[in-house]
């Protein structure tokens, strides 16, 4: 081995600045999810799943729907023009339909009735297929008042898939955070990094590159589920849930910081990826408990206003109220002014804890252990 | 030259270095010594910035030490570690970007360093999948990578078999000569006595001594010799002002005052026998380390 060249040179090497070495982290951090190849494989099956699903439910009702045989009689035949999913056989009289529905041969028949109001009766050996009962009988008038007015179904859909959005990334993407962490610390590469850089600095890269990662996998999904929507035709998922998006989208992006710089405060007090869970599920339960309550109370208006001004659960409390029509234009602004606030508390806490816990090696803190330390 | 004046720091109320100074000459191996506990990473880390000290202050050349005198440090963490699944010269390149090289540069100089440390194995390769041994010179790599201006290794011989350490010897001693300060620790007290121009013991985060291991000596214990004759050498014990500390026949260990008085009991064997060897004793820095740490 020559050791010679291994001596120094006159080029000083210069500290990188705190935005530059932010950019290495957040850069080093994206390369080596987006390397692994379990997480771009999830990635892309959820994206296409997800994508799939949309664009097969605008053509689920054709494929459930069948087209009925049915007999008809004279009288018959002009009672069921016009009505769909029917396939007329016309016979000469009423024993020959019942000839036919009896030998299962037709599904049912519309025979000629002079006791019937509507001057026809239908046949059916079990049960009439309603699609035919429908169209066959006489119904009021029937005057909607607000066309528009949410569907409660469709409103708790809504509450389920946003909560689900938020509650999957936080979890998924706070795991991934807190691994990282404790990953540079069982390493102790944290202490050469450290050398070189700022604690800070790792903890906001850090946080700000799982947050690009979260939202980019969020941003995918949701262009494959319009892509779908649009494929299948279906409006819904276009039209209505606009608005409630616009406000998803800073509540979840400002949220998640919040709840990733919490994982990373909660990992770089514990040494090992055993001791991961004690710190980490506290804060598991706070994003876990709020998006309970929205999925139970998705239907209880005081609930959802208190649940609205909740950081952890604002960021689906209050889409759902916007989609409902529910909330006064101004408390958007609150909630998120709010969910602001906490989160930049979130982030002095953090960082304090972070900067004190994790160059300590042995037994994991306490919370309590971790903000008291000097 | 670094210096370390005053050095105080605390960990609750458990304070675990007292008034600490200490100085890292440039072209010279500073051995850092000290028993389990006794402050020498906590030392190191406030060096390299990593911990704070509570009071005290370091210099760079008799200025106040910068973050930039900082980055110009390689620095070696007793406990190693690199990303285990990341290939080993993108961990290079990401080190050395954070002192401000640029990727091509890194990069460069990075495949240089593994070539010259003799890797075996594709610099492409995840560190994990390396023997340990590749896995050391991939420390070493990265303790060197930013071209630094001095070094500062916590323990860069545990753990190593032989031939790593000759390895790791041959890099700290030319990176030595080359002009800069080295400053490393270690339990290995015969390594440390053969490979350092400097010694500085702590004991409790105290400063025991400081200095060459020759002044070391002196300071520390009077002068030994050796003696070794045809005849019995019992007669050594009744010599005024020379205290025997091992005896076997016709061999003796003695300290003296001074030479004169060595060189008499010299001619008094050669008056009664003849005379095989007679040498000055290098006391062990082994030895030395027992005294000053109970004394």
């Amino acid at each position: 081995m020559s050791t010679e060249t291994l001596t120094r040179t006159d080029s000083a090497a210069n500290r990188a600045g705190f935005t530059t070495a932010i950019g290495l982290v957040i850069e080093r951090e994206i390369m080596v999810r987006l390397k692994s190849k379990a997480f771009m494989i999830s990635t892309i099956l959820s994206i296409v799943i997800l994508g799939a699903l949309v664009g097969v439910s605008g053509a689920l009702p054709s494929l459930f729907s069948s087209t009925d045989k049915v007999a008809v009689t004279s009288a018959g035949a002009e009672a069921v023009k016009g009505i769909e999913d029917i396939e007329p056989v016309v016979v000469d009289d009423v024993d020959e339909a019942k000839a036919l529905v009896s030998s299962e041969k037709v599904d049912a028949a519309v025979v000629d009735s002079e006791d019937s109001p509507t001057g026809v009766a239908i046949l059916s050996l079990r049960s009439a297929p309603e699609s035919l009962i429908g169209s066959l009988s006489l119904t009021p008038e029937v005057e909607l008042l607000d066309p528009d007015a949410p569907d409660p179904a469709l409103t708790y859909f809504i509450g389920l898939g946003l909560g689900l959005v938020f509650f999957m990334a936080a979890m998924t993407f706070g795991n991934t955070i807190a691994s990282s962490v404790v990953e540079e610390k069982q390493s102790r590469i944290v202490e050469i990094l450290l050398a070189s850089t700022s604690a800070r600095v790792l903890m906001f890269g850090k946080v700000i590159a799982c947050t690009i990662l979260a939202f980019a996998q969020i941003g995918l999904t949701a262009v494959a589920v319009l892509a779908g929507a649009a494929v299948s035709g279906n409006d819904l998922v276009l039209g209505k849930v606009a608005e409630p998006i616009a406000w998803f989208v800073p509540l979840f992006i400002i949220g998640f910081v919040m709840v990733a710089a919490l994982y990373a405060a909660a990992a770089s007090m514990v040494s090992r990826t055993e001791d991961l869970p004690s710190t980490s599920t506290p804060i598991m339960m706070l994003i876990f408990l709020p998006y309970m309550a929205v999925i139970i109370f998705s239907s209880n208006e005081t609930v959802m206003g208190v649940l609205s001004y909740i950081p952890f659960s604002a960021a689906v409390a209050v889409p759902m109220r916007v989609f409902l029509g529910t909330i006064a234009w101004w408390e958007p602004l609150v909630s998120l002014l709010i969910l602001a606030a906490t989160t930049l508390l979130a982030l002095l806490v953090a960082t304090r804890i972070f900067e004190r816990s994790i160059l300590q090696s042995g037994p994991k803190l306490s919370w309590g252990q971790a903000l008291r330390r000097r | 030259m670094i210096t370390l004046e005053n050095i105080n720091r605390s960990f609750g109320d458990k304070q675990v270095l007292h008034d600490l100074s200490f100085d890292i000459a440039d072209g010279r191996m500073t051995g850092f010594v000290g028993s389990n506990g006794s402050g020498k990473t906590t030392t190191m880390r406030i060096l390299l910035g990593v911990l704070a000290a509570d009071s005290g202050r370091i210099t760079v050349d008799g200025t106040a030490i910068t973050p930039a005198h900082r980055s110009a440090i390689g620095y070696m963490p007793e406990e190693r570690g690199l990303y285990p699944k990341m290939p080993i010269i993108d961990q290079l390149v990401y080190l050395a970007r954070f002192h401000g090289l640029s990727r091509q540069t890194a990069k460069k100089r990075g495949l240089e360093l593994l070539e010259e440390l003799d890797l075996k194995g594709e610099p492409t390769d995840t560190l994990e999948s390396v023997n340990l041994g590749n896995q050391q010179k991939v420390q070493i790599a990265a303790a060197l990578i930013h071209d630094p201006e001095a070094l500062v290794l916590d323990e860069p011989f545990s753990g190593l078999d032989p031939t790593a350490v000759e390895r790791t010897l041959a890099v700290l001693t030319s990176f030595a000569a080359s002009g800069a300060p080295v400053l490393f620790s270690s339990h290995q007290l015969d390594l440390v006595e053969r490979l350092v121009d400097d010694v500085v013991i702590i004991n409790d985060g105290r400063l025991i001594a400081a200095g060459t291991t020759d002044e070391l000596r002196r300071e520390r214990s009077s002068p030994e010799w050796t003696l070794q004759t045809d005849a019995d050498m019992g007669w050594v014990r009744e010599v005024p002002d020379i205290t025997v500390i091992e005896f076997d026949g016709n061999w003796v260990r003695f300290a003296a005052p001074d030479s004169t008085t060595a060189e008499a009991v010299l001619r008094k064997a050669l008056d009664v026998s003849s005379v095989s060897s007679f040498a000055p004793h290098i006391v062990p820095l082994n030895r030395l380390f027992q005294e000053v740490t109970q004394s």
